[in-house]
């Protein structure tokens, strides 16, 4: 009896979980179907951004992601190979990991006061996409490292002895042995940071982000609109802002990340399939 | 020749990118302390201005170079207690759920479901909250606004949820299933099982997974932004959590922008910055020294 109720409650607490994010979902999804056409995605922004498109903001964002990955990626992998194949067993370690899960819990506007304080005033880069991208990557640092470390991790041991003790070298192994089965892995680590940094606001506000910026980037150190941004400035800063605009810009925003996620799960279970260990 | 040696030869290809991977490594924490380096160089200079005292008086109101932070200390801390009564039972219970009740196709289903929540850019939660969520509460909960502390705790306990259930589940997971057998062979329900063996065993993870919901929450920004109504009030009263509320992140995002570079407005809001970094480095840090306990070690490091 008390089983049942139990598991009742359990059961509850799931559905309670799950209908508000199929509620979500299906409601941006039916208000801002509406906005969407070719047009929408193609054109720039008009009058104040009431007509038109939100070109410059999905352009703004894609940048914004290359340039968030080039930012971290290296960086990222670089260290996940070192924590796991390197690192001993140490106090310098221990500092290092505690380092990483700090870097992951430091708030995103925490972020954008740093990226202001260092990248955009202290090395003169001001407002600009290399700012915004360095913020963001070092943002994304941490989500990289941990993925990447544990898809390093998950290669069995067995590949590594055989490689040493066919007289690879250590780096030789991780090169040739190690990197090459966690490849998948490592990806599914990197698109799923990236996908955060995608819908993040907080930390390109005061680093990159331009309120209304009716034409493409052409340089580096340009500002640019983005899409988070962008819905955060039509849903709160702009009166008199048609509904179906804001609901067609967060589902546009919403398909951008919802793909990502997508590609990263089809990436884990393709590999999950083949992979023969 | 037959070589019956590793060759000695150096290799400086592989010294070159061998101490590469080790600057990535330890790179890690140089970027935390620059991070607070940078926080404190821009954030310090406050104290020249504004007195100690001063700060944590009850008025913010900057145009009057009135810096009272406590009512935004006490907005954090109202809406992130809101957030984690409501998201931790629940994130504890869908992890047992999913982890020890759930048929496999149930899983499969609820599994990606909840990643796709944690991939939903908080903007677009916020959003949602602002035109959706507010209007309900305003007119079930007859509040004079929908945006308020509840509103804002209420979206923050659904973004901390990926986070709560992933941690618990792991940790549940970690529970060797010897004990589960042993329990249940001894006679025990499968409920007296989850309840007395499983979550006490998994009882360090669950803690991580409360306090990384708990990091989550402080730090969000845009989502509580748009939906608390961002008044800089004293939440004292029986019914705040019903009224308008305004936290630390979102006063950084919403006054940053205006403010002068190097005027004692800027320098104070890197002042909220460095309490917000203290605040989040002790929660994480707490769950990090509970989470170093070891763990079966497996694939990695092999030579030296």
């Amino acid at each position: 009896m008390s089983e049942k109720v139990a598991f009742a409650v359990l059961t509850l607490a799931a559905i309670s979980v799950v209908v508000p994010i199929l509620l979500v979902l299906g409601y941006i999804v039916v208000r801002g179907i509406s906005a969407i056409s070719w047009d929408f995605i193609t054109a720039m922004p008009r009058s104040g951004m009431r007509e038109g498109g939100v070109l410059p903001a999905v352009v703004g964002t894609v940048v914004l992601t290359f340039g968030t990955a080039i930012a971290a990626l290296p960086l990222g992998v670089g260290a996940a190979i070192y924590l796991a194949e390197y690192a001993p067993d140490n106090w310098l370690t221990r500092a290092i990991r505690l380092a990483i899960i700090n870097l992951a819990g430091i708030p995103s506007v925490v972020y954008g006061l740093f990226g202001l304080g260092l990248f955009v005033l202290a090395m003169g880069m001001g407002t600009s996409i290399v700012a915004g991208s360095l913020t963001l990557g070092l943002m994304t640092l941490p989500i990289i490292i941990s993925t990447a470390e544990e898809a390093i991790l998950s290669v069995p041991q067995s590949f590594r002895v055989v490689s040493v003790s066919l007289g690879g070298t250590r780096w030789q192994t991780i090169r040739y042995q190690v990197l090459p089965q966690a490849l998948p892995g490592i990806l599914t680590g990197v698109i799923l940071g990236l996908e955060r940094a995608v819908g993040e606001t907080a930390p390109i506000l005061f680093t990159v982000a331009a309120f209304y910026l009716p034409r493409l980037p052409t340089s580096i150190f340009d500002q640019t609109m983005a899409l988070p941004y962008h819905l955060y400035v039509i849903s709160t800063q702009v009166p008199g802002m048609p509904v179906n605009v804001q609901f067609g810009t967060a589902l546009v925003l919403l398909a951008l990340v919802l793909s990502m996620n997508i590609v990263a799960t089809v990436v884990r279970s393709r590999f999950r399939r083949r992979r023969q260990w | 020749m037959i070589q019956t040696e590793p060759s000695r030869r150096p290799r400086w290809g592989e010294f070159f990118i061998e101490n590469l991977i080790r600057i990535c490594g330890f790179s890690a924490i140089a970027f935390v302390a620059l991070v607070f380096f940078f926080l404190l160089r821009e954030g310090l200079p406050a104290l020249g201005r504004v007195l100690p005292a001063e700060m944590l008086k009850q008025r913010w109101y900057p145009t009057f170079d009135l810096f009272g932070m406590l009512p935004l200390l006490l907005g954090s801390v109202l809406v992130t207690v809101l957030a984690t009564i409501m998201a931790v039972p629940l994130g504890l219970a869908t992890a047992i759920f999913i982890r020890e009740v759930a048929p496999n196709w149930v899983r499969e289903v609820l599994k990606p479901l909840i990643e796709v929540l944690a991939g939903i850019p908080s903007v677009v939660l916020g959003f949602l909250g602002m035109v959706a969520v507010a209007p309900l509460i305003r007119q079930y909960l007859d509040t004079p606004t929908g945006l308020t502390a509840f509103t804002g705790a209420l979206m923050l306990a659904y973004m901390s949820l990926p986070t709560i259930i992933s941690v618990a589940e792991d940790a549940l997971d970690a529970v060797p299933k010897s004990y589960r057998d042993a329990a249940l062979a001894l006679g025990a329900t499968r409920w007296q099982t989850i309840w007395r063996v499983t979550l006490p065993a998994a009882r360090s993870g669950v803690l991580i997974a409360m306090m990384l919901g708990i990091g989550r929450a402080i730090g969000e920004t845009m989502a509580v932004m748009m939906v608390t109504g961002n008044a800089a009030r004293m939440p004292l009263a029986l019914d705040s959590a019903f009224r308008p509320v305004r936290t630390m992140t979102a006063t950084i995002a919403a006054e940053m922008g205006e403010v002068a570079q190097g005027s004692t407005h800027y320098h104070i809001l890197f002042m909220v910055g460095i309490i917000l970094f203290v605040l989040t480095f002790i929660v994480n840090a707490i769950a990090s020294v509970v989470g170093m306990r070891g763990g079966p070690r497996r694939g990695g490091r092999l030579l030296g």
